[in-house]
């Protein structure tokens, strides 16, 4: 339970940390932030790297900016920064509505969003978010920067698209609309423990029509995603229990659900449509 | 370098020198570096909560920062909680709600609740159980732990 010997290394600048970043990735370097999924998963030695490149020290990268089209959030601003509301737009109290469930107080003292979109475990809130937002993701390395679209970032069960030696720098999450309406649920077994399934909507409506509708879906599939079967169901409809049901079944039936000792793929089919349900339904509180 | 580093780790106000290597978790340098066996170990990955103390004003996991992460910084423990013979409202709650049995989750949810309180001390009683469900214990069934830390937030308010 003690973490394997590793070499750490303290970088200031963004400058500097992606030089050691590149020196190091190689030969099993990696980027610690917050540490509160890497760390235990080095205590259970699942993880044995042979550098950490530390990123605590490093100035800027607590940006948090709303621009009037993005949010744009830097590698180490953690969950706790969106305990209060970081914009006026309805994405700030989406984002406060969603980190309440991750974890729990201590953990989101320490953990950040950059982290948890890097570490893509599938039941990650922040994942699911920036998939159903279509968030852009900026990496970084000494190469220079490169934007990646939330659709073509992750790639499984705890992998992303990111290359050797590149830092996940910042996300940019695209505001809603001043009308927009959110609505989120997550399904776990325990308070803070992590989500068996978890959806994500939003939506605009216009003239009593459900319109823009997207609905995302986490810890159903090896990576969150948009399902377009369920988001069809929902536009130009109004919001109530026919749809929402109908949205739930579109979802169930799309999916490719992950399967554990503990639950089959039809147990997941099942929760899926009640998790889908749910988060609309919590969409006209 | 994975070999020891000298780091001060400055814990209720005392500097504490000491060698450790970068793996050395904030838990066991607190306990076995600085002598300060308050903070309890249980799990030692960020599950149970018995290790949290302050760091900068923040409740943390103390399992899941390295103690090199920890220099500069300043460390509450609860060592650190009452003022001389005078108990902090939290263990006086404890005790008088019958807050803790075996006492070994203790130090980890004093210190959570306290910090938590510091930084809102206008909490809600409801989002208060939200809280506490970040520790583990398994005496108390939890009522007791509630009623204490409801009594204390009532007492540091006043104060």
């Amino acid at each position: 339970m003690k973490p394997a010997p590793f070499i750490r290394h303290v970088p200031r600048t963004l400058d500097e940390a992606l030089a050691t970043l590149a020196e190091v990735a190689g030969e099993d370097g990696r980027i610690l932030a917050g540490g509160q999924s890497l760390v235990p998963i080095m205590a259970f030695r699942l993880a044995k790297p042979a550098h950490l490149v530390d990123i605590n020290e490093v100035a800027g990268l607590d940006k948090l900016a709303d621009d009037g089209k993005f949010l744009t959030i830097g590698a180490r601003v953690r969950h706790a920064a969106f305990h209060e509301p970081v914009t006026a737009n309805p994405l700030g109290r989406l984002l406060t509505y969603v980190a309440r469930h991750i974890a729990h107080y201590p953990i989101r003292m320490r953990g950040t969003f950059c982290g948890s979109l890097a570490h893509a475990d599938p039941s990650s809130e922040w994942c699911l978010t920036a998939a159903t937002l279509d968030a852009v993701m900026v990496a970084k390395s000494v190469k220079g920067t490169r934007e990646i679209r939330a659709d073509g970032f992750f790639d499984g069960i705890m992998s992303t698209h990111l290359k050797e030696g590149e830092l996940l720098a910042e996300v940019r999450l695209p505001l809603l609309p001043p009308d927009g309406k959110f609505g989120f649920y997550e399904f776990s077994r325990r308070a803070g423990d992590f989500a068996m399934s978890a959806a994500l909507a939003t939506y605009r409506l216009d003239g009593g029509k459900m319109t823009d509708v997207r609905v995302g879906l986490g810890g159903a599939e090896a990576s969150p995603r948009r399902i377009p079967e369920a988001e069809a169901e929902l536009n130009g409809k109004a919001p109530g229990d026919a749809a929402f049901r109908a949205a739930g079944e579109a979802a169930s039936a799309a999916i490719e659900p992950l399967e554990d000792h503990q639950t089959d793929a039809e147990y997941r089919r099942d929760l899926v449509k009640v998790v889908v349900r749910r988060a609309l339904e919590h969409s006209l509180i | 370098m994975t070999d020891k580093t000298a780091i001060t780790l400055t814990i209720n106000g005392k500097d504490h020198k000491i060698s450790v290597e970068p793996r050395r978790t904030l838990a066991d340098a607190i306990r076995e570096d600085c002598g300060q066996t308050g903070t309890h170990i249980g799990c030692e990955h960020g599950v149970c909560g018995a290790c949290t103390v302050i760091v900068d004003d923040a409740p943390v996991r103390s399992c899941l920062m390295f103690a090199v992460q920890a220099e500069g910084k300043t460390i509450r423990t609860v060592e650190g909680l009452a003022d001389g013979d005078k108990l902090h409202p939290m263990q006086q709650a404890f005790m008088d709600n019958h807050g803790l049995q075996c006492g070994f989750c203790t130090p980890g949810f004093l210190m959570l609740a306290v910090g938590v309180l510091e930084r809102e001390p206008d909490i809600s009683d409801e989002a208060l159980i939200d809280v506490l469900s970040s520790n583990l214990c398994r005496c108390t069934g939890y009522q007791n732990i509630i009623k204490s830390v409801r009594a204390a937030a009532r007492e540091m308010r006043k104060a």
